[in-house]
């Protein structure tokens, strides 16, 4: 993908974040996610019925990266059953962390492959990931 | 000025985190060098030419420091890691044993962590109350507020001297009055301030102070505690141990040295302390009043030119220290950060270990500006020229 582009897409997802609304609503399982080495602090709420994500929220105070990652992994994991969401979730991480992935099941988050280049930005694309992942495995349980 | 001193100047970085810590001068390098090359032995031995220098050098840091802050006598300096263990140690080694349930600690809610915390975890085991003293439109303590704030319960005022966001400077010296004509002490966080300005603990009348060696172009690992020599005979040590005791038979018969040496139990950071004084000599010598009108240059220099631009909320526009915190509107102050870092520009973005300032402020986070003695003009030029373009914040921030 042109790096332009790219560029874009975070800028979008970080100026414009799609389901960043905080809620009060006990149907969705609330998980704080925040970064011990900066100052992102996100809240998560994901409401799963019958082992399928059936939405997600957040809210909360975060740089681009993190902003941008949350908003982008939101959109990928509505709809997914919690197994196709943890193997979603593997798989980001995976990228990251520079282990083999597949590009193909990424869709937008693909924009954050070479994030792994700057050290100290790495944990704020992971950030969300890491929230969600504490919810879904305790339905996968 | 004295730009040539100091070799991380060298690396074609523009440092502007000196809130933080600040850079050290060759003079202080060297001085702890010579001691790891050329005397390096422990303390409070004095058997062999060689540890008697080290005793005379570790002493004469206690003797700038004293004259440093005009302490009364060497009694009232003690060495700790620095302020964090400094304020922790009055607040569990005097406070715990002076305060019942039910007392008040006096604080405002724009003191950074180390003077927030020991209080809470002393609040919690004792059953004390936390009281802030409200602070007025510019973020300022005033003397109305404080007589407003004290209450019969109130057994201790605990500030800082100049904060880490605000960077504003609080009367201590008419607290310290206030407070002491109700039997109230009155501590002192003095890491923002003694690296700045002229300091006179009687004067100030001030029960305790704690400050840093790093944040005053000493080593890291240093700092110091004050007490009047009344209180510290009184402050019980909360490391035991090695160098701290005169005798001991059994549980029953522990007999411990006289201050200061009771409380700096263990082999202390020699090499640090040697150095911290080498950066007394330093900043004596360029002299403490001098060094407060450049900051104070420098920052009207940088805020006149910061207020010209839109996209700039300057949090703290009225401030006594070289710190301006702002934030550039519509992005978050971390990007801003990074964005500088491209340019080898080190400023701080977060809350500053001040988590409950965006009670005082509305401002969760911000980009803070710290200034020294050594920055330029031309340093905030190039700040300036960066951040006024919001355009290109944006276009270069991830």
């Amino acid at each position: 993908m042109d790096p332009e582009v790219k560029r874009e897409i975070i800028m979008d997802n970080y100026l414009n974040p799609k389901n960043k609304i905080k809620i009060e609503d006990n149907s969705y399982d609330k998980v704080n996610s925040n970064n011990e080495s900066c100052i992102d602090n996100i809240d998560i709420f994901v409401k799963v019925t019958d082992g399928i994500i059936e939405d997600i929220k957040f809210d909360g105070e975060a740089c681009a990266i993190s902003t941008s990652s949350t908003s982008i992994m939101i959109n990928n994991l509505i709809g997914l059953s919690i197994s196709e969401a943890i193997k979603y979730i593997d798989n980001f991480d995976n990228m990251v962390n520079e282990k083999e992935y597949n590009r193909e099941l990424l869709n937008e988050a693909i924009v954050y492959e070479d994030i792994y280049k700057q050290n100290n930005r790495k944990h704020c694309a992971l950030l969300p990931y890491i929230g969600i992942r504490k919810v879904l495995e305790k339905y996968s349980k | 000025m004295n730009r040539e001193d100091f070799p991380m100047l060298d690396k074609d970085i523009i440092y502007l985190d000196n809130g933080a810590t600040t850079l050290k001068p060759k003079c202080v390098l060297e001085k702890m060098n010579d001691y790891y090359e050329n005397y390096s032995a422990n303390t409070h031995r004095g058997d062999y030419d060689i540890s008697y220098k080290v005793d005379l050098e570790y002493e004469n840091t206690r003797n700038l420091v004293k004259d440093f802050i005009n302490a009364e006598c060497l009694e009232e300096i003690v060495f700790t890691s620095g302020t964090t263990e400094s304020l922790n140690m009055i607040a569990n080694g005097f406070f715990a044993n002076y305060l019942e349930a039910g007392d008040e600690i006096l604080i405002t809610t724009s003191e950074h962590a180390s003077n927030v915390l020991p209080w809470f975890r002393l609040a919690k085991k004792i059953g004390c109350k936390i009281g802030y003293i409200p602070v007025d439109d510019n973020y300022y303590v005033t003397i109305d507020n404080v007589l407003k704030s004290i209450t019969p319960q109130t057994k201790v005022i605990a500030l800082a001297e100049i904060t880490n966001v605000i960077g504003d400077k609080r009367p201590i010296k008419e607290i310290a009055k206030i407070a002491h004509e109700r039997n109230i002490f009155v501590v002192v966080d003095g890491a923002q301030s003694i690296p700045h300005k002229k300091t006179d603990v009687q004067d100030l009348d001030v029960d305790f102070l704690a400050f840093s060696a790093h944040k005053m172009c000493g080593p890291t690992g240093v700092g110091v505690l004050y007490g009047k020599k009344a209180l510290l005979e009184q402050l019980e040590p909360i490391n035991m141990g090695g160098g701290m005791n005169e005798s001991f038979d059994s549980e029953n018969e522990v007999f411990l040295k006289s201050l200061p040496t009771r409380l700096e139990a263990g082999t202390p950071n020699i090499a640090g302390v040697i150095g911290f004084g080498e950066a007394i000599k330093y900043l004596t010598n360029i002299g403490m009043d001098k060094i407060s009108k450049i900051e104070h240059n420098l920052r009207e220099y940088l805020i006149d030119k910061l207020i010209k631009i839109p996209h700039i909320d300057i949090i703290n526009l009225e401030s006594d220290s070289g710190i301006v915190s702002v934030n550039v509107e519509g992005i978050f102050s971390q990007d801003v950060a990074y964005y500088l870092n491209k340019y080898n520009i080190c400023v701080r973005a977060g809350n500053h270990c001040a988590k409950i300032i965006k009670k005082t402020t509305g401002v969760t986070n911000s980009i803070r500006i710290s200034l020294y003695f050594y920055n330029t003009e031309s340093e905030i030029d190039e700040l300036v020229e960066l951040l006024s373009n919001k355009d290109k914040i944006l276009k270069e921030m991830l």
